[in-house]
């Protein structure tokens, strides 16, 4: 899971014109929420152990405890300000690295991240494991020999896949409905385990990244918009005239 | 010799994706400007039915990368077909359309190569001799020029629209096809893929509509979904969604407009309180006139509205249907 900023914080650049300034609020990367409920339906129907992993700041362990207040069991937390600036390749090397003695059947992740949108992490991941994976995931039902999972495809088009375990797979918002955690649940999370990874412990599995941004910025625009300004009737008024005479459409 | 950029095209259904076209623009944008030659390649069970026609378009060369493991479509296979591709070819620069199915092996297959995948770009820049690819970070709050510090092979994919494909420039001759055959030995395919399907109640066609109203996040609540229906039905448009709405269930799924539903090209999109994903972007930026109501004067809708409204939707609404329903009572 990651946390990313709020959707609809107020985000500026850094001195380095190559990130954000980190001095705005913070929430769990949606298709990460749709992946924690997943794996909790599915040890919910088969049993079994959710971990939660994240890496990041002292601040991400808020994913963590929140995931653990919905319902996993524990949680890995590498943490490091250094992560926030790895790439999707040296991402999930760290990961790798971190569960390297863990025996799991099943990796969830979010199909993407909401701040860098790479939408890689989870399958770099299952070939750094050696795994089969499936992605863009909206159903998942244990069979004989392993997992039928539901892909979607693009156009309003689906496939059913079935595919041996262990396996990663990245999941699809809204593949179910979020649960909210409970009283109780926050409760218990106190007392959850939750490991930490400093990055000396997977330094050696991670390298340089392999990319580099530049520079951010505020994207030109290419069109020319116009304002439409002034109390909510006079701006129904300017609109039903901009949509009468020059969209001609009333 | 010079550097090779090669394009990968995407057949679907048995036919040509026709984003691949828009990548092969995009690689011949980057051959201009870099000096580098440019080659195709068609991958699957039947790669020689497709590479005619792509030869006929103006690139050096296209390979056919054929076996029969190839059909139906999954990562393993891809993967392991182009890896012995590009190891044999050594391009410098390799350019996809970012489809489902391209971000469903890509990361994979540079992963197998040790190289790294600037995914979901919307151009590129020449600058002093570096190559930089533009994509969308944050939901598209900014834009970042990122550039590979690896060696090569270099992967990066191409948003759906980033580049024209009718534009695609025609070869003065048909560019030679080389077949190539790979091997991909038994158990190297994990996957088993059914047959592709399409939902069978997907009852609103959206592609047709002249006037569409959509709601986002900012609607807060399914029962205020209804204003929004209330001013489509004045407007005699339909209603539309971006995703987290049908997530919701607030809406059925085949009113969501976006890369993972229907792609529009309405007269006029307006839309309420949608902040403006890139993935809901994609699906509606052919738009001929879209208006944004938000009350967030960042909200990336904003960068390809022609009218904007800041301001609160549920202050902007119900007068709008007023005035709407006064102008289509006069005329």
């Amino acid at each position: 899971m990651k946390q990313v900023p709020q959707k609809d914080a107020p985000l500026k650049l850094n001195e380095t014109a190559a990130w954000i300034r980190e001095d705005v609020s913070y929430e769990v990367n949606e298709p990460d929420a749709f992946a924690l409920e997943e794996a909790l339906r599915q040890k919910e129907k088969h049993g079994g152990e959710v971990v939660v992993i994240t890496s990041g700041p002292a601040r991400a362990q808020q994913v963590l405890r929140e995931a653990l207040a919905k319902g996993a069991d524990r949680a890995i937390h590498l943490e490091d300000n250094a992560f926030v600036g790895l790439d999707a390749f040296n991402t999930a090397k760290a990961f790798a690295a971190a569960i390297k003695d863990e025996t799991f059947d099943l990796v969830f992740t979010g199909l993407q991240s909401d701040d860098y949108g790479y939408a890689q992490t989870g399958v770099i991941l299952a070939e750094l494991l050696g795994w089969p994976h499936a992605t863009i995931i909206m159903q998942i039902e244990k069979t004989d020999g392993g997992i039928r999972v539901k892909r979607e495809l693009e156009a309003g088009f689906f496939q059913f896949v079935d595919m041996p375990l262990p396996a990663v797979l990245t999941i699809q918002s809204g593949i179910n409905k979020l649960r909210y955690a409970t009283l109780i649940g926050i409760k218990q999370a106190k007392n959850k385990p939750l490991r930490k990874v400093a990055l000396a412990e997977v330094q050696s599995a991670i390298g340089e990244n392999l990319q580099k941004i530049e520079r951010l910025y505020v994207p030109q625009k290419t069109k020319k918009t116009e304002h439409i300004e002034g109390t909510p009737s006079e701006i129904a008024k300017k609109l039903v005239d901009k949509l009468r005479n020059e969209l001609r459409v009333l | 010799m010079p550097d090779t950029i090669l394009v990968v095209v995407e057949q679907r259904e048995g036919k040509l994706n026709r984003v691949s076209w828009e990548t092969i623009t995009a690689g011949q944008a980057i051959a201009a400007a870099t000096g580098w030659t440019l080659e195709a390649a068609v991958v699957g069970g039947n790669a020689s039915t497709f590479a005619a026609e792509v030869a006929a378009k103006k690139v050096a060369k296209v390979y056919a990368v054929e076996s029969p493991k190839l059909e139906p479509y999954t990562p393993d296979a891809f993967a392991a077909a182009l890896k012995q591709l590009l190891t044999a070819k050594q391009p410098k620069l390799v350019l996809m359309p970012h489809t489902y199915q391209v971000r469903d092996f890509v990361p994979k297959l540079a992963t197998a190569m040790g190289r790294a995948v600037i995914s979901d770009c919307i151009g590129f820049k020449h600058e002093n001799g570096k190559l930089v690819f533009t994509r969308q970070m944050f939901q598209g709050k900014f834009a970042a020029d990122v550039s590979f510090t690896s060696d090569a092979p270099w992967f990066a994919t191409f948003q759906n629209g980033a580049f024209r494909g009718d534009k695609a420039e025609a070869g003065a001759s048909a560019a030679p096809i080389e077949t190539v055959s790979v091997e991909i030995a038994d158990g190297v395919v994990r996957n088993k893929p059914q047959e592709v399907f399409k939902e069978a109640k997907q009852a609103v066609d959206l592609t047709q509509a002249e006037i569409i109203v959509s709601v986002g996040r900012g609607i807060k609540e399914q029962k205020n979904v209804e204003i929004a229906k209330q001013l489509a039905d004045a407007l005699g448009g339909d209603l539309a969604a971006s995703r987290p709405i049908c997530d919701n269930g607030w809406l059925p799924m085949d009113r969501q407009i976006g890369s993972s539903g229907q792609t529009v090209a309405p007269k006029l999109y307006l839309a309420l309180g949608i902040s403006g994903a890139i993935q809901h972007i994609v699906g509606m930026k052919g738009s001929r006139t879209i208006i944004a109501v938000n009350k967030d004067s960042e909200a990336p809708i904003f960068e390809i509205a022609d009218y904007a409204i800041v301001g609160n939707l549920f202050d902007i609404v119900p007068p709008l249907i007023e005035e709407v329903k006064k102008a289509r009572a006069g005329s």
